[in-house]
């Protein structure tokens, strides 16, 4: 219990410190920007009350906001993806599999379950961030093409960071 | 009162998803120049500290084009500030020898009313709609509230936020931010900001379409804002085009300044800011 509270939190602080100290700065094409700090939310215990979800989802969210002056928009965004979550999982995995194993691990899941289950998060998180930060859907398909190539680049990210740093 | 609770358990998950999304939203929404909620804020002690810390180590690699870049900007401001003295003083001196310089400052209607000093960027973005720098400097170093910020004689932002020790600027690519502009051939103004979707270019607006645009004009600040002298460049003009059922040009402006690689920015303040305002303020009782 200690151990995983210690883990998480360390976790916590990673991926806001590698998301605003170093992707932050990241743009590419003048429109792609990855958004690789839910992965917290990602990697947390499938037996993680409901409840603690969204509030530990809104605490990140609220913490990246701080450090990119943009109050709510992240925490607002996070939350959404905390709540729809624990739906993603029981859509794309049987009961039995999310009782049996505690967390979402490439190793426990297999690669392609990883990859599909964080696309889904990341999607939703982006549409909605995307959207919330330009505030209108004047220019829709830009904001759409933003979303569309910065999940590209956050799912790989994401993918690629279980196999260098996250590996236990 | 026993079946509340029980439904209040029943939906708590619900109910707590709609409690704090209804509050990051009124966040979202009310956030503006009015409401400066300075704890959310990359201002504060622990983000300003972590950002400073980061870049300071990043900093030893730009040592050198630091350097160039300050005797740049050095050229750029001295050539600004002569060619000031020769305008405000109406062609009087005509010489261009630096020897002048001294001679023009005694005269009591020159007096310096804009004070410059410098900052180190420690945190900036371009990358989102809202964006803000952080300086390291703060209130400890006479950084104030909407002091203009520029790099290379270029416009940058203005000053926002203020603590002890650090200060964040409202970046010229904030699409909440507007700022007075000119053409500088002849001298028609309009209103800046940017549109959100290329850091490379902003848009000025609000310039009648009888007036005479051409592609490489270069834009330059009013000085109505107060916060900037008169004559800052901003950028050059790139395209423009007259809006649908709009007497005003839409004017695509090229950025003068790259915002991707700032490194030291001239802060500037107005001695005589409170007393424009403070004048202009009468404005709104007298009928």
């Amino acid at each position: 219990m200690v151990i995983n509270l210690l883990k998480y939190s360390l976790v916590f602080v990673v991926s806001v410190l590698l998301q605003v100290l170093i992707f932050n700065n990241i743009l590419i094409l003048r429109m792609i920007s990855p958004f690789f700090y839910i992965l917290f939310i990602i990697l947390l215990p499938f037996y993680t009350p409901r409840a603690l979800l969204l509030f530990l989802s809104f605490a990140l969210g609220l913490t990246v906001d701080i450090f990119t002056n943009t109050p709510g928009v992240h925490a607002s965004a996070c939350l959404l993806t905390g709540f729809i979550r624990p739906g993603v999982l029981q859509l794309i995995s049987s009961r039995e599999t999310l009782e049996s194993v505690s967390a979402p691990r490439v190793e426990n899941m297999g690669l392609n379950w990883f990859a599909g289950y964080a696309t889904f998060l990341v999607i939703i998180h982006h549409l909605f961030l995307f959207f919330i930060e330009a505030f209108t859907f004047e220019s829709f398909h830009i904001t759409l093409l933003r979303v569309i190539f910065s999940s590209v680049l956050s799912v790989v990210l994401i993918v690629l960071s279980q196999f260098i740093i996250f590996r236990r | 009162m026993k079946n509340l609770f029980r439904l209040i358990y029943r939906y708590h998950v619900l109910l707590l998803f709609v409690l704090l999304e209804t509050l990051s939203l009124s966040m979202v929404v009310t956030y503006n120049n009015y409401q400066r909620a300075t704890f959310l804020d990359s201002s504060n002690f622990f983000t300003g500290t972590l950002f400073e810390g980061f870049s300071s180590f990043f900093q030893i690699f730009e040592f050198r084009q630091v350097n160039i870049k300050m005797a740049e900007e050095n050229a750029v401001l001295r050539a600004a500030l002569q060619e000031h003295l020769l305008k405000t003083n109406h062609g009087t001196y005509k010489s261009s020898d630096s020897i002048y310089l001294p001679r023009i400052a005694k005269d009591s209607s020159l007096k310096a009313v804009y004070r410059f000093t410098t900052a180190r960027i420690i945190n900036n973005s371009i990358n989102q709609q809202h964006n803000f720098i952080t300086l390291n400097k703060g209130r400890h170093d006479g950084v104030k509230a909407n002091m203009g910020v520029i790099a290379n004689g270029q416009v940058v932002g203005l000053v926002f936020n203020v603590s002890e020790n650090f200060s964040t600027v409202i970046s010229l690519l904030n699409s909440r931010w507007k700022i007075s502009a000119k053409i500088k051939r002849n001298d028609y103004f309009g209103s800046l900001s940017w549109d959100g979707k290329d850091y490379r270019r902003v848009q000025l607006n609000e310039v009648p379409y009888h007036v005479p645009v051409q592609n490489g004009d270069t834009v330059v600040t009013t000085g109505y804002s107060s916060s900037f002298p008169e004559g800052l460049v901003i950028g050059t003009i790139s395209d423009f085009s007259i809006g649908t059922g709009s007497n005003f040009y839409r004017i695509e402006v090229m950025l003068a300044a790259d915002f991707k690689n700032l490194v030291i920015v001239g802060l500037v303040e107005n001695k005589q800011l409170n007393e424009i305002k403070q004048l202009e303020s009468l404005n709104k009782y007298g009928n």
